[in-house]
């Protein structure tokens, strides 16, 4: 996929697809239209899957947003309905200003961004946003949460500390809970590494060293860079106190794949590598999800991801919303998304639903490894007021969000 | 899902015979089960075992295991009886059952991942609810052939179908939508909004409501099938002390008279119990974890759960409403049926 020099390109218009298969069962007299644009960003060259059985993919979250549209429409062509999709991505450095701009004059009413939280927060303030809401499929910040959050903005991606208290309450099951803590050097690593220290807290572990992995990326062909990983990891690690896993915090993931079976001690490895918390997952079929991964498939001719999925999450939210109210109205879907009776299917065994004091989706996260699940948080025994599913992530007594 | 048994509702069983009024029967121990002993088969189907578990009703045992093909779920019996019929979704066919021999006798194509499946009472077809192709399909089990594809929403799941046979209701979990299929036309004519992720179809006895009951939602819609097709009143379920999001409804069966409506509701291991006629829930039982579909047995004096996360069957005495006992089954049980 190339990118156009001026930073703008407008990949397709698209929506209609779904319903054209399907006997127009029932025409309704007028079609009501809701316009959704899906605003991402050309990935960074530099920044490639360490394992490279992991593909490289230029239309991540994108596809997600087109399946959404597609599911949507199943159902919105029985109640005079019709949900389209305007598409845009902006280069590496481009304007984000401009690609709003350009989607607000194709008439879109609603906005998922695939962006990460910087240029997320540029949209949030850009004047040709007006007051649209904007749906965040990708940045996992807690910022944008808590301090920084808005009130027209909604998280279907789960935050940093929803996944770093996912797999803590899993370990917590296992009863790992002396944990070593190595993160990368990046300032997304920071963060995460702050987190799972709130996470380790909060659910009983205790963090009994902590290092950094200084190190700048790897050439990972080199020759007989087996041998250099196989000795260097252990010397990194040998020293360290007695500990049950080892906590990886490397979400660029130029380091964190070398450590499973590298290590001083044998002890799992878990974080951002290994023994991941995530949104979606290939492995996972359960509660329906077969069904989904493979109209997926169908759709992109690849696996779908995170980032597909809290697009999809997201074109879905303003669907089922739709469909309940039968109204295309801003106020009247926003009202019932963040009401009571809003539950959406995720395919996750529970229903997903909006956190009223941050919009954040509340959502079960996948704990598994490369090649099979291994549970779903939240864990039995971790009880809540409210719902289970408000033990992962900011709840609102702690949250820093205010509308 | 167990239609036809209930054809055979007015089938009596020697019930003079009662033992001692036994007080104190636990769930799953050492009691006893009243001596009205049932001459009948339970018929289970264990989805990740890839097995039928066969339970002999007089002494609540598995008497046999039937090894059938991947992913066996919904199970329905030929008109005549003879054969039981098993979906099994990673085979893309249905097995059938020799109900003398308990053995496999031949397999019949039946499209893709078929979850879902309802005998016609009057033709040899069986609907078979196909979750990736968007279609219902209708086979005929005599010729063994396909008799026509019929077109519906995202994920086609659960079917119902009416006693006199004239309409057929699929349920799609994506669509979240009851499709009304007139099976003269072959064609879905009625499509009404329901709960999310609707998941089974159940007809009352005689014709005039079916109950969709909705995963997501926790909720059973009851369509009026006389005039309108509309929803007539939602049916919601709040457990005490129980999360909201597990109470989940799933399988529903309707008893003959009209008195009794059951419906499991899925992570909150409890079966609800509901008045039919004022639509008003009467009590919870608790069963095992993960309850998924039911069965009642021919005279209707027992309903019969499989609880997937545990693995077994529980047995509830409808005289009392309580639940008698756990039989272990296979791993992931998932649907029931009884043999008169």
């Amino acid at each position: 996929m190339k990118t156009w020099p001026w930073g703008l390109r407008w990949l397709a218009v698209g929506g209609l697809a779904a319903g054209l298969g399907w006997p127009a069962l029932l025409p309704a007299d007028t079609v009501e239209t809701l316009s959704v644009g899906y605003i991402g960003m050309q990935r960074d060259d530099d920044l490639e899957p360490l394992s490279v059985l992991d593909p490289v993919l230029d239309d991540e979250g994108l596809q997600g947003a087109r399946l959404g549209i597609n599911d949507n429409n199943a159902t919105a062509q029985f109640l005079g309905q019709e949900f389209v999709l305007q598409e845009v991505e902006v280069a590496q450095g481009g304007d984000v200003g401009e690609a709003l701009q350009a989607l607000v004059d194709e008439g879109v009413e609603w906005i998922v961004s695939g962006l990460p939280a910087e240029a997320l927060t540029e949209v949030m303030a850009h004047p040709a946003r007006g007051d649209r809401a904007v749906f965040n499929a990708r940045a996992p910040d807690d910022e944008l949460r808590g301090e920084a959050c808005h009130p027209d903005l909604y998280h279907t991606t789960p935050s940093r500390r929803m996944l770093a208290d996912a797999l803590a309450q899993f370990l917590a099951f296992k009863q790992w809970d002396r944990w070593v803590l190595v993160y990368g050097n990046t300032e997304e690593d920071r963060i995460l590494a702050e987190v799972l220290r709130a996470a380790a807290e909060r659910y009983g572990h205790r963090i009994v060293d902590d290092r950094m992995w200084p190190h700048d990326p790897m050439a990972r062909r080199a020759e007989g860079g087996f041998h250099a990983i196989q000795r260097e990891i252990p010397v990194f690690v040998q020293d360290l106190p007695e500990h049950d896993v080892l906590v990886i915090a490397d979400e660029t993931d130029y380091f964190g794949e070398y450590f499973p079976y590298q290590t001083w001690a044998p002890r799992p490895v878990v974080g951002t590598q290994g023994l991941v918390a995530t949104a979606w997952h290939r492995a996972h079929e359960s509660w329906g999800a077969v069904q989904l991964q493979r109209r997926f498939e169908e759709l992109a001719d690849r696996w779908m991801t995170p980032r597909d999925f809290g697009a999809w999450l997201a074109v879905r939210s303003l669907g089922e919303a739709s469909a309940r109210t039968g109204s295309v109205d801003r106020d009247t879907i926003l009202d019932y998304m963040l009401g009571d009776e809003f539950e959406l299917a995720g395919y996750l065994g529970l229903p997903v639903s909006y956190r009223t004091w941050n919009h954040q989706l509340r959502q079960p996260i996948l704990v598994t490894g490369p090649r099979m699940v291994a549970s779903v948080s939240p864990q039995e025994g971790y009880l809540h007021p409210r719902t289970p599913l408000d033990a992962l992530g900011a709840d609102e007594g702690e949250s820093s969000c205010r509308f | 899902m167990s239609f036809l048994t209930r054809r055979g509702a007015t089938r009596t069983v020697a019930q003079g015979l009662l033992g001692p009024v036994m007080g104190g029967l636990f769930l799953g121990g050492l009691a006893l089960v009243p001596l009205t002993a049932q001459a009948e088969r339970i018929f289970v189907s264990n989805e990740k075992d890839n097995t039928v578990s066969v339970i002999d009703g007089a002494s609540l045992e598995v008497i046999e295991t039937i090894r059938v093909g991947r992913r066996p779920r919904a199970m329905a019996f030929s008109s005549d009886g003879s054969e039981l019929f098993v979906a099994v979704g990673d085979d893309e066919s249905i097995d059938m059952i020799d109900l003398e021999t308990l053995k496999v006798v031949r397999s019949q194509s039946s499209g893709e991942d078929p979850e879902v499946i309802r005998v016609d009472p009057n033709r040899p077809y069986v609907y078979v609810s196909n979750e990736d192709d968007n279609i219902v399909s209708v086979l005929d089990y005599e010729r063994r052939s396909l008799v026509t594809e019929i077109p519906v929403g995202v994920e086609p799941e659960g079917l119902g179908i009416s006693p006199d046979g004239r309409w057929l209701i699929s349920t799609t979990e994506t669509s979240n939508m009851a499709h009304i299929i007139d099976l003269e036309a072959m064609e879905a004519v009625h499509h009404r909004l329901v709960g999310a992720r609707p998941r089974h179809v159940e007809f009352t006895h005689d014709g005039r409501e079916a109950w969709v009951s909705a995963e997501i939602a926790g909720t059973v819609s009851v369509l009026d099938m006389q005039e309108t097709f509309d929803i007539k009143h939602t049916i919601r379920f709040d457990v005490p002390g129980v999360p909201r999001e597990t109470v989940q409804a799933v399988g529903v069966e309707l008893t003959s008279d009209g008195r009794y409506a059951f419906v499991a509701l899925g992570p909150s291991n409890r079966v609800a119990v509901i008045d039919q006629q004022s639509y008003e829930v009467l009590d919870y039982i608790l069963v095992g974890q993960r309850v998924w579909h039911l069965a009642l047995n021919a005279d209707e004096s027992r309903l019969y759960t499989t609880n997937g996360v545990s693995g077994d069957v529980t047995m509830i005495e409808i005289d009392g409403l309580r639940a008698v006992r756990s039989i272990p089954v296979g791993r992931f049980p998932w649907g029931v049926i009884v043999e008169p």
